[in-house]
């Protein structure tokens, strides 16, 4: 029964690493950003709502605050830098995005030092609903989950459904074509950006309720939301929670079996299997005229 | 003043110089052919009117006023539209979404997704479908419904027959008389030169990036225009 336990908990951490992954995914759909800054800039928003909670706001607010600054961010950081980065060299918004996030982790350190922080819910992270005598779900990871699974229903029915949605996949499709309806790229994409940060800074701030963090825990939630998006599959969200799960079981269910220490590598290998045999992942929806 | 006026427009691709100071003038309502070869300058001269390129030299009026400082998606909000060459339609977009698209930047008026499949019947039963799932002339068609959605009043046509159907070229060429009777003007570029003919009230002929001949069709004859399409 313990392996049930411990299955649960992988897949519950999908969601988690599901929150890292959507913006990550949506910008690299709609205008084939590679940002390597993603992870740290959803540190930077869990550090922006520790700087609130010290100020003495209280959590809830302190959280939306830091959402909404880093949907700012992202609005502005595309029209004034990342919009230069793109066109014909697809590796200047990687060089550029992997400075920004040396600048990040290095101003984060400087502020709040290296010292592991938290951020405290109020009992909320440790409490849990025991399913059965040996079943226990944490309250908190499942609620961190149907985050992810609401939040990606929205992000999905806003890309489906409304002009900014259409707009996002034309652009997307042909960024040209859409110059040709009436669409500023440069606007679009800026849009595409704040609402990428805007994920990721709720994806930042839920793992810093979860567990300790420090400047430079970006970086591995970087990696962790590459594999996602990747074993998912491009251009699918709801594939971007499958492989979110996929690796947080593989890390729990590995630490499991080989000990604490081996449930990061195992997750690396079974997304090398992943991408050996399905490279293009297991939901992925690309189109061409 | 004329509806659209190029005066002395020069358009390079870094140091190759594609258009050498070209003028000409269409008016409101007009269906104005542009012929010429490949490589002829013919789409460059489109793509800057709809604002893609811009002019080194020389300027663009639209109704009078220049607009070359004006960028691409907002000379849509003015009424000037495109239908790129290779019909770019959106691909994992469906026939219905590429029509609201359409509508993202442009003016009020009367063009709605019915009225575009009233115009080309053969769209509305693909309306759920993918638009790269269509055929050639069917894209075709839906790019041609799309740049109407922004309610034009200059409708820029590049290469618009282009390895289509017989059937689906018949139609183009019925709406693009149909249009100018609506007030639309149309600015198209055709390899099909008898064809264009028959349709078009005006006629520039470019030879290697200048303009080698134009007039009305009527006062053309058919020698003339071979030595200006070819540089005989």
């Amino acid at each position: 029964m313990n392996w049930v336990n411990v299955a649960v908990q992988g897949i519950l951490l999908g969601g988690l690493y599901a929150l890292f992954a959507i913006g990550l995914a949506l910008v690299f759909g709609v205008m084939r950003l590679v940002n390597l800054a993603h992870g740290d800039l959803g540190i930077l928003a869990a550090f922006i709502a520790l700087g609130f909670v010290r100020s003495g706001v209280g959590l809830p607010v302190a959280a939306l605050l830091s959402i909404l600054i880093m949907v700012g961010v992202g609005y502005v950081l595309q029209r004034g830098l990342l919009n230069f980065t793109l066109g014909t060299d697809d590796t200047r918004p990687i060089v550029v995005t992997f400075g920004l996030a040396i600048i990040i982790q290095n101003a984060l350190l400087l502020k709040f030092s290296a010292d592991e922080q938290g951020l405290n819910a109020g009992g909320l992270e440790t409490s849990s609903i025991h399913v059965s005598k040996q079943v226990a779900l944490g309250v908190y990871p499942l609620l961190v989950f149907i985050l992810a699974v609401v939040l990606i229903a929205g992000v999905q029915l806003l890309l489906n459904r409304t002009k900014m949605g259409r707009a996002f996949r034309a652009t997307s499709d042909d960024r040209e074509a859409a110059e040709l309806m009436g669409m500023n790229n440069r606007h679009i994409y800026a849009l595409a950006m704040a609402l990428s940060l805007g994920t990721v800074a709720i994806g930042g701030i839920a793992l810093a309720v979860r567990t300790t963090f420090d400047p430079t825990a970006g970086s591995f939630n970087l990696i962790y939301a590459f594999e996602a998006v990747i074993m998912g599959g491009m251009g699918s969200l709801w594939g971007t929670l499958l492989g979110g799960v996929i690796l947080g079981l593989a890390q729990t269910l590995g630490a499991q079996a080989f000990g604490s220490g081996w449930g990061i590598l195992c997750g690396n290998v079974v997304f090398l299997i992943v991408l050996a045999f399905r490279p293009s992942g297991f939901f992925a929806r690309t189109v061409t005229a | 003043m004329s509806f659209l006026e190029l005066q002395d427009v020069s358009v390079f691709y870094g140091d190759f110089q594609a258009l050498f100071t070209v003028s000409l003038s269409v008016e409101e309502g007009q269906t104005f052919a542009v012929i010429g070869a490949n490589g002829a300058g013919k789409s460059t001269m489109l793509r800057t009117i709809a604002g893609l390129l811009r002019p080194r030299s020389g300027q663009i009026l639209f109704e009078g006023e220049p607009i070359d400082h004006v960028s691409a998606h907002k000379r849509v909000g003015m009424g000037i539209s495109m239908v790129p060459e290779g019909r770019r339609v959106f691909a994992s977009l469906t026939v219905n979404e590429n029509l609201q698209v359409g509508a993202y930047g442009g003016r009020k008026g009367d063009w709605t997704i019915e009225s575009v499949y009233e115009l080309f019947p053969l769209l509305k039963p693909l309306a759920k479908r993918q638009a790269a799932s269509l055929s050639g002339g069917e894209q075709q068609a839906l790019a041609i419904g799309r740049a109407l959605m922004s309610n034009p009043r200059l409708v820029l046509l590049d290469e618009v027959s282009l390895g289509l159907a017989p059937v689906v070229i018949k139609r183009i060429y019925e709406v693009m008389v149909e249009l100018p009777a609506r007030g639309t003007t149309i600015l198209v570029v055709e390899q099909d030169v008898q064809h264009v003919l028959t349709v078009a009230d005006h006629v520039a002929c470019f030879l290697e990036g200048r303009i080698s001949l134009q007039g009305e069709p009527s006062e053309l004859k058919s020698d003339e225009i071979t030595a200006a399409y070819f540089g005989m």
